[in-house]
């Protein structure tokens, strides 16, 4: 049986008012709230958490990505970005998602001009490095981000490797890699 | 593959119009310098490219990913026991701690509430985690300075608390010690576990830490090359997301075991109206190398007074909760001895079998040495998370190093790394 979940996360009311006319949804697993937005309003809703006396978000925890591609149950889109947000004065949590879909095939490295997200960085420098994974490991790029680059993998690297459709062990990637011999080189 | 010296506008600062760099556009004397990625001062496998000055620091830009392995990548094909021993490879330096913290936040997202007797050994194992980390971090901090002697006190009671683990887990270094619902297996001995916490921690830790304060708190070379260097105030602090001690020596008074309390941090955490462990989080003001290593000493000692309050008390009864029976491998006398064991021990072991885990997502975080390490578990219903997120705090700590750096001389980009406690395996995972 489904459990109802309880929303009674302080901030819920505020958010509601502040923004009457953009759709927000709000989920809640064992105490923990998870607020899911649009892709094009995420960054006036986490301007907001941020900014708001009310919400005084002003610890970015994590920001990390899903894939959810052969989830048993339906989600909104194929990768949900979620950043972890906390608050110093209350010491409280809220999980902020938002779901994009691939427009082109996902097993290659090209960009996609559908996966795209509003960087947080101008509200938490922080959020650089952890945006740069999210790109390294899923392909999903930030506009606005100061310095876009792979963070953990090559640039060259043929793949997203936390997809779903990237296989554990690699796609021969250990066996055939470049060779580089003393005279090209 | 060519190296970018990209991250100009990234943090801040326009090298072009910073004030040390004015008179000197012009000189010649800017040269780049490739530091790492083997290097002694590196510890593991870092690489820095160091724009300089002269000796200045002009631009530092991080190059890491050098230990990639794909953990996360690993998770998803793990199931919730197995990964343990992949977390406890992340930070090496007190792999307990990430095993706790790692069941901790899997045992919030399945409902799993644990016996007393499991908190209070957990609680012991994470203080004596985070004494293991704060030991060799500092010990290596001071051993990058120079003071090699330092670093050999410190380094010595490392060598207990090894013994402590090869006790209760039966692995020096890498004690894979919990599973959802209790601990891999029962301390051999309560008395002889005593003995041996309460060696560390009378005897040998405060011996140390006696030693090296006597070593360095008064020594002008320590405080010329750490006082000063590196410093970061507590609202840019925040807004870099760091955590743990570094974040504590900016004047962050924030402490996941006081703010969002966990295991026996928490009071009533006995079900009996037992009050939460007591202890001071130490907080400096000063933001630089010589305050995180002065807050880390203190919290050793926190430390040791929160295992004093538990060691004499460990309550008798179970460790591993038998809530409905579901979730923890039965003692091996059952196994052999009676169906119902046997049913149990096999539905957890197949790959096919095991958790009904719930369809639902949930971040964990525990406060460990390093700073708040949490977990991101997306569970799909099976026996494996579909997705588990590290927060690694040497990860989020390390992305200010090049805001650190910059103005500094080159000799203290190794005081710097040597305070921000830097583990390769957990950066790159």
């Amino acid at each position: 049986m489904a459990r109802k979940p309880n929303l009674d996360h302080p901030v819920i009311p505020v958010l509601r008012e502040a923004f009457p006319d953009r759709r927000l949804r709000a989920t809640e697993y064992r105490g923990q709230t998870t607020l899911i937005v649009e892709p094009k309003d995420l960054l006036d809703v986490m301007r907001f958490l941020r900014t708001d006396d009310r919400c005084a978000f002003d610890f970015l925890s994590d920001v990390t990505a899903v894939d959810y591609q052969g989830y048993p149950t339906e989600t909104i889109g194929r990768f949900a970005v979620v950043y972890i947000l906390c608050s110093y004065p209350r010491t409280d949590r809220i999980v902020v998602k938002t779901f994009v879909d691939p427009s082109l095939p996902t097993e290659g490295i090209e960009e996609d001009p559908t996966l795209w997200v509003d960087s947080v960085c101008e509200l938490w420098p922080g959020a650089e490095w952890m945006e740069r994974e999210v790109f390294d490991m899923y392909g999903i790029r930030f506009r606005n981000h100061p310095d876009l680059r792979r963070i953990l993998l090559w640039e060259d690297y043929p793949a997203h490797p936390l997809r779903k459709d990237y296989p554990l062990r690699g796609r021969g990637e250990r066996e055939n890699y470049r060779v580089v011999s003393r005279t090209d080189a | 593959m060519a190296y970018t010296l990209k991250p100009d506008e990234g943090f801040g600062v326009d090298v072009d119009n910073v004030n040390y760099l004015k008179d000197h556009l012009d000189t010649g004397d800017r040269w780049t310098l490739n530091f790492g990625p083997q290097h002694p001062a590196t510890h593991t496998t870092l690489r820095l490219v160091l724009e300089l000055d002269g000796e200045r620091i002009a631009r530092c830009t991080p190059h890491i990913g050098y230990l990639h392995s794909g953990f996360e990548k690993l998770a998803e094909h793990h199931d919730y026991n197995q990964y343990v021993t992949v977390v406890s490879r992340m930070n090496y330096l007190s792999p307990i701690s990430n095993d706790i913290a790692w069941h901790g936040t899997v045992e919030r997202l399945f409902g799993v509430d644990l016996t007393p007797r499991c908190k209070v050994l957990r609680t012991i194992m994470a203080e004596i985690g985070r004494i293991q980390d704060h030991l060799l971090c500092t010990g290596a901090a001071a051993l990058d300075l120079g003071a090699f002697t330092g670093f050999l006190y410190l380094f010595n009671v490392r060598e207990k608390i090894y013994d402590l683990c090869d006790y209760i887990a039966g692995q020096r270094f890498h004690p894979d010690w919990t599973r959802v619902g209790g601990t891999f297996r029962e301390i051999p001995d309560d008395e002889t576990f005593r003995k041996m916490v309460r060696n560390i921690i009378d005897k040998e830790v405060p011996q140390a830490l006696r030693d090296v304060e006597n070593l360095v708190y008064r020594n002008r070379i320590f405080i010329d090359r750490t006082a000063g260097i590196g410093a970061i105030d507590r609202d840019e602090a925040v807004a870099w997301s760091l955590s743990g001690p570094i974040a504590r020596a900016s004047g962050v008074e924030r402490d996941l075991r006081k703010d969002e309390p966990y295991l026996c941090y928490e009071s009533n955490w006995d079900g009996q109206g037992a009050e939460g462990v007591k202890f001071d989080v130490p907080v400096a003001q000063e933001g630089d190398v010589y305050a995180r290593f002065q807050v880390r000493l203190e919290e050793i000692k926190q430390s040791c007074s929160i295992v004093d309050q538990l060691i004499d008390r460990i309550p008798g009864g179970p460790t591993d909760t038998y809530a409905d029976g579901k979730f923890v491998k039965p003692d091996k006398s059952q196994v052999y001895g009676s169906i119902e064991g046997l049913i149990q021990h096999f539905e957890l072991i197949m790959t096919n079998r095991g958790w009904k885990a719930p369809i639902a997502e949930y971040y964990g975080a525990q406060e460990t040495a390093n700073g708040e390490l949490g977990y991101y578990i997306v569970a799909d219903g099976g026996p494996r998370p579909w997705r588990a997120r590290t927060r690694p705090p040497a990860f989020i700590n390390y992305a200010v190093m090049a805001k650190l750096t910059e103005g500094h001389m080159l000799a203290d980009v190794v005081a710097i790394l040597g305070s921000l406690n830097v583990i390769a395996a957990e950066l790159d995972r």
